[in-house]
């Protein structure tokens, strides 16, 4: 099997399961009881936050445990503009979110705040002057995501931090969820409030995710109850889950700072197979991930793609991995100004740190005999 | 442009007339230990400044480990360049190009510490000044509020070049002062009394009461956590826990209510000075201000302090709640503080604590029990840790992470 999908989740590491296990077996006190079982079990939660913390150079106080990307962006979007509606009732956010960012303003709407929804240009970036031009005297949030799930584009986080540093009023939410170990930041230097992050998008484990807020920010909670996690997010911790998450995200930062050229040279080689095949086309900007190159086959049917290369052990995806159960057009090529019919069969590889070479020339080599035999099939 | 090293500059350390070397070499080890993890570091600790020469290290990192050391006034990440204008010129251009953002503005800052050098220091901001102006087209002159400020120092055996000024955490290098002893309660005061200590030079260790099952393995937990937080100012904080159980039972049994508080200080304050005269330590510091609570109003102390003629220092004695919480968010002790564990068990405090205690009469009250082999017990069983300011936990558990 070659598994190229690492955008719509990632192999948890063996030490990540590991560590859960052990925790979830030998340490199952609820860190709310004040026996030793419990002091244990809160012990242990209180240093994955310390080492999440560490990890990220924020304060342990600045990191709640939630349970993946969905929640963590509806924790921030909802709680912030909830708890400051007083300040105003309007966000702008961009054209090319996940769903989970794009529902949620959608029931903003209907509780009476105002979106504007920023377009991208043809290479899928916002413009800082556009945000800039759209802020008015009751805007009091920004979202606006870090690293695109379906081409890879990093958004220029540090400039609009800059801009919106000049408003302090306005709140930055960042959805970070594809960008964690895959591209440097920095919530202090980019002057961000509020970030989400998924730990299966990181060799961690489903369910579990990190919700930067900070020092000071107050947020409605979703979830209202013990008062856990410091009011923000009740529920008795799920401390095998934290503990696991820390350990995935430290190994994550391990490989990035071990592997991100050898990411960079895997880029260059599958953009470099794409642009030799005949009517494909790279969709990816040169400011992108490396682990996400995201390109059209023409005339392919995207989801007979797929399922063929599939039979041959190899997964890649269409689109985003959460819509496309849905036939729907990728909105985010759309919005590029990719025409339909390109946008129609597209598809994304998407690598992790323990992909090699070999099997990349593999996979390119099946991917390319694949298309060439479908497109005599269809007689496209 | 690459820094290769960042030159510290002391501050009080310079009055210090004949003591002086000492205070270096104290600083030079405390700064040595922040970064025992950079490899290839080198130090030059020299009698009016030091540098720490990055051998390839990245300066960031660095300026962040040297943020808390104490003793350092100020420092900059520096380029250390030969005395010639034509080489020096070169660097400077290039020093200001590498953090030029469109539109900043700069100002040249020339120091003249070697007075035979060819040009002054007017003449040498007009030649750093003008070859910038030149060279980096739309930058302009701003003395009053530069984006950047060039800072040129020119001293017998070479130029230093440096943009940047960070302050240091003030006081006195650790250890300068000497040895002394911190009560470690958990609440707010004693780590605040602790990081103040330890700012003016002293080597602390702390003493913490624990009685179990009358006070919980979380409030144990909550000092060694601050504990940890003070470790990591200056690298390492002993930590001595009593088990005081008995005596607070028998305490609890042996003397009117309204004096178990009383009493109580005056045991752990004789407690502490045995520890303190085993570490051979000289002073023992508390986190009191006069009139916080029944145990710090002036009688009270004077009660307690009767027990002891060792010096007792209270950093906190004339300061305001409030100022107290804002040091303990800034070092970080706060959140850890606030945890809501008991660690005095409401069991043994009296519902009215006698706020102006009678030194003769706690004596009375003490009389009829002989503390002396309990305190020697208590002492000799005191469960001692070191603590090095990471997360202490036993390898088993480390593993999970």
């Amino acid at each position: 099997m070659i598994y190229l999908d690492n955008s719509a989740t990632t192999k948890p590491f063996p030490e990540v399961i590991e560590s859960y296990t052990a925790v979830a077996a030998n340490y199952f006190g609820n860190p709310s009881s004040i026996h030793r079982l419990g002091m244990e079990a809160e012990k242990l939660l209180m240093q994955a936050r310390a080492q999440i913390a560490a990890i990220l150079e924020v304060k342990p106080s600045e990191i709640y445990f939630t349970s993946g990307g969905t929640e963590g962006n509806n924790m921030a979007l909802k709680g912030a503009s909830s708890f400051y509606k007083t300040r105003g009732k309007h966000i702008i956010t961009t054209r090319i979110e996940h769903d989970s960012i794009k529902r949620v303003m959608e029931q903003l709407e209907q509780d009476g705040f105002t979106i504007t929804y920023l377009p991208v240009d043809e290479q899928g970036f916002v413009a800082v002057d556009d945000i800039k031009k759209h802020i008015q005297n009751d805007t009091i949030l920004v979202s606006i995501m870090h690293v695109n799930n379906e081409t890879g584009a990093i958004q220029e986080i540090a400039a609009i931090g800059e801009l919106l540093k000049q408003y302090p009023k306005i709140l930055f939410h960042v959805d970070g969820v594809q960008a964690v170990g895959k591209t440097p930041f920095s919530f202090k230097d980019h002057h961000i409030d509020l970030y989400t992050m998924s730990a299966h998008k990181f060799h961690g484990l489903k369910g579990n995710g990190i919700l930067y807020a900070k020092e000071g920010l107050l947020l409605s909670p979703l979830l209202a109850g013990g008062g856990q996690e410091r009011n923000m997010r009740s529920g008795t911790e799920n401390v095998a889950g934290a503990v696991s998450t820390a350990k995935a995200l430290r190994m994550q930062m391990e490989n990035y700072k071990m592997h991100f050229s050898k990411m960079q040279e895997l880029n260059k080689f599958i953009r470099k197979q794409l642009e030799s095949m005949d009517r494909t086309i790279v969709h990816s900007p040169v400011q992108s991930v490396p682990h996400i190159i995201n390109f059209s086959a023409e005339g392919i049917k995207a989801e007979v793609l797929i399922h063929a290369l599939e039979e041959k052990g190899i997964f890649i995806s269409t689109t985003s991995a959460c819509s496309s159960k849905i036939n729907t057009v990728s909105k985010t090529l759309l919005a590029m100004g990719v025409p339909e019919h390109i946008a129609e069969s597209s598809f994304r590889i998407s690598l992790a740190y323990e992909n090699n070479k070999k099997e990349l020339e593999e996979a390119m080599t099946v991917l390319k005999e694949t298309i060439h035999w479908l497109r005599g099939v269809m007689n496209k | 442009m690459k820094y290769d090293r960042i030159l510290i500059r002391y501050g009080e350390l310079s009055t210090k007339g004949k003591n002086r070397k000492k205070f270096v070499d104290k600083l030079r080890n405390s700064i040595a230990d922040a970064l025992s993890s950079f490899s290839g570091i080198k130090i030059d600790g020299q009698r009016d400044r030091m540098y720490v020469v990055l051998n390839g290290n990245e300066a960031d990192a660095v300026v962040h480990s040297l943020k808390n050391i104490f003793g350092i006034q100020s420092f900059s990440p520096a380029i250390k360049v030969e005395r010639d204008l034509e080489v020096l010129k070169d660097a400077a251009l290039e020093l200001v190009t590498s953090i030029y953002k469109d539109g900043n503005t700069f100002k040249v800052s020339a120091r003249r510490s070697d007075k035979t050098f060819s040009l002054d220091t007017n003449e040498l901001n007009h030649f750093f000044g003008s070859h910038i102006l030149k060279n980096i087209p739309g930058i302009k002159v701003d003395v009053k509020n530069p984006d950047i400020t060039l800072q040129v120092e020119v001293r017998s055996e070479a130029v230093y070049l440096s943009s940047e000024n960070f302050a240091g955490a003030g006081g006195l290098p650790t250890g300068a002062s000497g040895k002394a002893v911190l009560m470690l309660s958990g609440g707010l005061d004693s780590p605040v009394a602790g990081y103040l200590s330890m700012k003016r030079g002293l080597e602390l260790e702390g003493v913490h009461f624990f009685s179990p099952p009358f006070t919980s393995e979380r409030a144990k937990q909550k000092v060694v956590d601050i504990g940890n937080v003070l470790a990591s100012m200056n690298g390492k904080f002993v930590l001595h826990i009593v088990p005081f159980t008995e005596i607070q039972q028998l305490i609890h049994k042996q003397i009117p209510e309204n004096y178990t508080m009383t009493a109580t200080r005056r045991l752990m304050l004789r407690i502490t000075d045995e520890i303190r005269r085993r570490q051979e330590a000289l002073a023992i510091i508390t986190g009191e201000s006069v009139g916080q609570v029944a145990s710090q109003t002036l009688e009270s102390m004077y009660a307690i302090n009767a027990v002891t003629s060792t010096p007792i220092i209270r950093p906190l004695v004339t300061s305001d709640k409030g100022d107290i919480v804002d040091i303990a968010k800034q070092i970080g002790t706060y959140d850890i503080s606030i945890r809501p564990y008991e660690d005095c068990c409401t069991v043994f405090v009296p519902a009215s604590p006698k706020t102006k205690p009678k030194k003769e009469k706690v004596e009375f009250y003490e009389s009829f029990v002989d503390f002396e082999p309990m305190i020697k017990e208590a002492v000799d069983k005191v469960e001692t840790i070191v603590l090095t300011g990471k997360q202490e936990n036993n390898s088993l558990m480390d593993s999970l992470f």
